[in-house]
């Protein structure tokens, strides 16, 4: 491998910009992908566009070339430091993803009803735009409190993560629709939030709550369009 | 998380690779049966044999990184195919063997 690809693909890491790298092992020629850009007519389409879904590498059938996806670590920004939230941050931890909990009330925000994750108590406007939401970030909001979870949720979807669910039933989710788009979100943004929030399996309680929110933000990342075409 | 350690692999390459050194990449190409590390993962190997990462969690490293010095001086790279002997794969606790194909290439 070329020293230069090598430092190429070492500064998207760094810049949580996902990446695919093909790999001809024939001819030793390394190729970098970026997700977002047009694939060469000469590399595999098929191929690049299974690693930026799936991130997983593969060896083409006549073993000529080799695809490696190296995707930003995904992150789950929770609004709210709910009862659903101490079974969802765990949860999440043990599938891949690294979440962070938002909650002004100080008195939900405590390290003790959280002992494994960072607990923020802060406003949602306040702090996440320090936290660099970006296309490999999910955002939940789980309060129903439109002064929380309204802010949030405009933030996710100007940063363009690639999952915004909200927690409340068909009807809060109407109210919140039209409070986001008088306040002037734009008009494909609020349509694109998931709620009521999680597949639909029946869930009843905080816990099972919390896995159909997660099964969602996965089925989110890994049913991903073709990222690169 | 394991891609984690993996990544950091990487960076670690680069910095030796920028401090001088000889520097050879390992690469899992290709799983079948229960391998111990997943498609992907790294080794990366210096010209003393130093090394970081894994591809075999620890089965088949010592044979990679002798490979590798082989690289490192010939400048050609190596595709080399391990089966796990259901032994050694108990040993690193698998209760079946695998087999792995690992891509071995000089940073040039």
């Amino acid at each position: 491998m070329d020293a230069d690809v090598l430092h190429r693909l070492n500064e998207a890491r760094t810049a949580r910009r996902a990446v695919v790298l093909v790999k001809n092992l024939k001819t030793g020629k390394d190729s970098l992908v970026f997700e977002g850009e047009t694939v060469a007519d000469d590399l595999p389409g098929d191929l690049i566009g299974e690693a930026f879904r799936t991130g997983r590498g593969k060896l083409s059938e006549s073993e000529d070339l080799f695809v490696s996806a190296y995707l930003p670590p995904p992150k789950l920004i929770i609004i709210g430091a709910v009862h659903i939230s101490q079974a969802l941050a765990p949860m999440a931890t043990m599938a891949g993803l690294d979440p962070v909990i938002i909650d002004p009330r100080t008195a939900f925000a405590t390290p003790e009803r959280f002992p494994e994750t960072t607990v923020m108590a802060e406003w949602p406007q306040d702090c996440l735009p320090g936290l660099g939401l970006d296309a490999y970030t999910a955002v939940a909001t789980l309060t129903h409190d439109p002064k929380i979870d309204d802010p949030a949720l405009t933030v996710a979807l100007e940063a363009g993560c690639f999952y915004v669910g909200a927690l409340g039933s068909r009807k809060t989710h109407a109210r919140r629709i039209e409070r986001l788009t008088d306040a002037g979100v734009a008009a494909d943004g609020p349509s694109s939030i998931k709620a009521p929030i999680g597949l639909s399996i029946g869930a009843a309680t905080p816990s099972e709550i919390a896995v159909a929110v997660l099964a969602e933000i996965i089925a989110a990342l890994r049913q991903r369009p073709d990222a690169a075409a | 998380m394991a891609e984690t350690l993996d990544e950091n692999v990487l960076d670690i390459a680069q910095e030796w690779r920028k401090a001088g050194r000889e520097v050879a990449l390992a690469t899992v190409v290709q799983t079948w049966g229960s391998a111990p590390r997943g498609v992907g993962s790294h080794l990366a190997i210096d010209g003393e044999g130093q090394f970081v990462g894994s591809v075999s969690g620890g089965c088949v490293e010592g044979a990679v990184v002798a490979e590798a010095i082989e690289v490192i001086e010939s400048g050609e790279p190596r595709m080399l195919d391990f089966g796990v002997a259901d032994e050694t794969a108990w040993e690193v606790g698998l209760s079946c063997g695998g087999k792995i194909k690992v891509f071995v290439e000089k940073v040039g």
